[in-house]
């Protein structure tokens, strides 16, 4: 499996606390990855510097078969390079109709121009359904998506991700307040997503990431602590050590 | 889903429909119209409104949709009368030096024409030369030009400065209201040559029209202006709408989010941000020759608070919002100021409208800040939808 993402050495610090301490993560094409760790791990930071929010004082984030260094690029350039990313709170477009919000991410031309000149692609429509159709929200399109419960947003967030066809995809507590059939939902979702692109899933549910059944990575303070499978992680003494506080 | 340009903005021709009949309606009721029921002082006013109006949807169209609360838009709806004022200032006063000169006995020449006019318009500041900003003044094409191309230009760099650094919320706003102060202070100075407090003046005399009475230029104004409102508000509902509004409508709500979709924020806040400038431009140039006169006082940070005063209670993110509250805003301030409002004795305190229209107004916008945020334009919410409205 030839790798997508590198990231290696990478070191950040907020006033003097180090968030992020010489991190290093590769990430495969097609990979299901679960990113777990206490409060404060780094895990959300780790993904400020994937996608350009923040900047690290020190490392590499290497990208794709090009090897390109997305520290040099911004918020947009990543995300038009292929990184889609998903916020811990929902974050979707709530003044605006569920089909607003897909049709906005779908994968076209996004310059000021583009946009006012441009005609609407043919295939929108039906670009639009696949989308809808996997996140279950067909029926609610013309909806206004600040009407929708706290899981559906969910999902429209993550359906808006898969409209821009990323190659990699950052999904920050994707289960964070939601019903156990919600959960389930969810995990089918991404679990289906990584059969075609590489997914990132950061939580610190454990019930979750065993359905998830994938590879998984162990952060603790700012840096890797063990990695491997669920079962393999859960058997480390340091990680037991962390997680039960000793 | 691909629906017609109307069916998305059915605002527009109701709003269109609306602005014919009312010029119409004053068309009929003006002097040049054989009546005399509006008076060519009233329409006047009429025709500055519209201009207000038109100002008042650009600043919703960066406000109310794009979420920069610009407090610095009314400077470019100055500089576009600046320009136009120029223009008409020179050329004016080159027709009545060359008229006088005419009598001499020798023939002047052109330097003493240019030296003549020169001290007709720049007699005030104590100066006869012109400056180089006046150096266009003769051709009417540049001037025009200029009205939309300074305010356009300066917008884009302000903004391109403003923007890339990722300046938001309540810390541009602060750098809007700057801009607009040094500007104004700019324009006071003599040396800057636009006749520092003095302003231009005597722009309702449009040259070549010496023959055509008043109350009939004021009408063609008041046609422009109203012409100009309605393109104005189609434009704008074309911008606004579709996949463009759909991104600057995210921009306000969560610009960050936005971001992570793989637009690139500043360059659409900048498109909004310089669009806007030239259409308030447009107004300015539209403005001024009505109102005869202009002077740095008119582009005061006030006078931009104003602007987002009105669109705050007409409602902001709709652009009918903004011309209700442009025009009801405005002329009841010109009502109350103007001395025409009956004063109310208390018996033991006079409440004269002149001292407390401001006062007045002040508590309409706390108001209608805190308890009816849609603003006036919050009304048509209330009306029965008609099946197919989602907006």
């Amino acid at each position: 499996m030839s790798t997508l993402l590198e990231v290696s050495g990478v070191s950040v610090s907020f006033d003097g606390f180090k968030a992020i301490n010489n991190l290093s993560i590769q990430i495969g094409e097609a990979e299901l990855r679960a990113v777990i760790g206490p409060n404060g791990a780094g895990k959300t930071t780790f993904m400020d510097i994937v996608t350009g929010k923040t900047r690290p004082d020190e490392g590499y984030v290497i990208w794709g078969e090009s090897s390109v260094n997305l520290l040099t690029m911004s918020e947009s350039q990543i995300a038009l390079a292929g990184i889609g990313r998903k916020f811990q709170r929902p974050t979707v477009f709530e003044a605006q109709t569920v089909r607003e919000n897909i049709v906005m991410s779908l994968k076209n031309p996004r310059r000021p121009f583009d946009l006012l000149f441009g005609r609407q692609a043919d295939d929108t429509e039906y670009r639009v359904r696949v989308v809808s159709d996997e996140i279950g929200l067909t029926d609610a399109l013309d909806q206004t998506s600040g009407a929708l419960s706290h899981g559906q947003k969910q999902w429209l967030e993550i359906g808006m991700l898969l409209a821009q066809d990323p190659r990699l995809l950052l999904v920050d507590e994707p289960a964070a307040g939601m019903s156990p059939a919600e959960r389930e939902h969810t995990t089918d979702l991404l679990v289906r997503a990584a059969k075609t692109r590489a997914v990132v899933v950061v939580e610190h549910d454990m019930d979750f990431v065993r359905r998830l059944n994938c590879k998984v990575t162990v952060l603790h303070q700012g840096s890797v602590l063990a990695e491997g499978s669920l079962d393999h992680v859960t058997k480390n003494k340091d990680v037991v050590d962390v997680y039960l506080g000793r | 889903m691909q629906s017609s340009f109307i069916a998305r903005n059915p605002s527009v021709l109701w709003f269109l429909l609306a602005l014919s009949a009312f010029t119409v309606l004053v068309s009929l009721l003006s002097e040049a119209g054989g009546s005399a029921l509006i008076s060519t002082s009233f329409l006047k006013t009429l025709g500055k409104t519209l201009c207000l109006c038109l100002v008042a949807i650009a600043m919703d169209v960066v406000w109310g949709y794009c979420g920069i609360l610009s407090l610095g838009h009314f400077a470019f709806f100055g500089i576009g009368g600046y320009a136009i004022g120029m223009w008409l200032m020179y050329e004016r006063t080159a027709e009545i030096v060359t008229t006088s000169l005419d009598s001499n006995i020798l023939p002047p020449t052109p330097d003493e024409i240019t030296d003549a006019i020169g001290s007709q318009i720049f007699g005030v500041v104590g100066s006869n030369d012109f400056p180089l900003i006046w150096a266009f003044s003769h051709s009417l094409t540049l001037q025009l030009l200029a009205v939309v191309l300074v305010p356009g230009l300066l917008a884009l760099v302000f903004g391109w400065l403003a923007f890339r650094s990722r300046v938001t919320g309540v810390y541009l706003s602060i750098l809007t209201q700057a801009m607009t102060l040094a500007l104004s202070l700019h324009f006071f100075q003599n040396d800057t040559g636009l006749r520092g407090n003095n302003g231009l003046s005597g722009l309702q005399n449009i040259p070549g029209l010496e023959g055509v009475p008043q109350a009939t230029v004021s009408l063609w104004f008041f046609w422009a202006s109203a012409f100009a409102l309605g393109a104005g508000y189609v434009l704008f509902s074309w911008v606004v709408s579709g996949k463009l509004g759909s991104v600057i409508r995210a921009i306000r709500d969560d610009e960050t989010r936005v971001r992570f979709l793989g637009y690139h924020v500043e360059s659409y806040k900048l498109f909004v941000f310089t669009l806007t400038a030239m259409v308030a431009g447009i107004a300015g140039a539209l403005y001024y020759p009505q109102a005869g006169i202009i002077n740095p006082a008119e582009i005061a940070p006030i006078a931009s608070i104003y602007l987002a005063v009105w669109v705050a209670i007409g409602g902001r993110g709709r652009l009918y919002g903004a011309v209700i509250g442009a025009a009801v805003v405005s002329l009841m301030s010109s009502w109350f100021t103007g001395g025409s409002a009956p004063d109310i004795n208390l018996g033991v305190y006079v409440i004269k409208w002149t001292d407390w229209w401001l006062v007045l107004l002040g508590l309409t916008f706390v108001a209608v800040t805190l308890f009816f945020p849609k603003g006036i334009g919050g009304l048509f919410d209330l009306l029965p939808r008609r099946k197919g409205d989602t907006k």
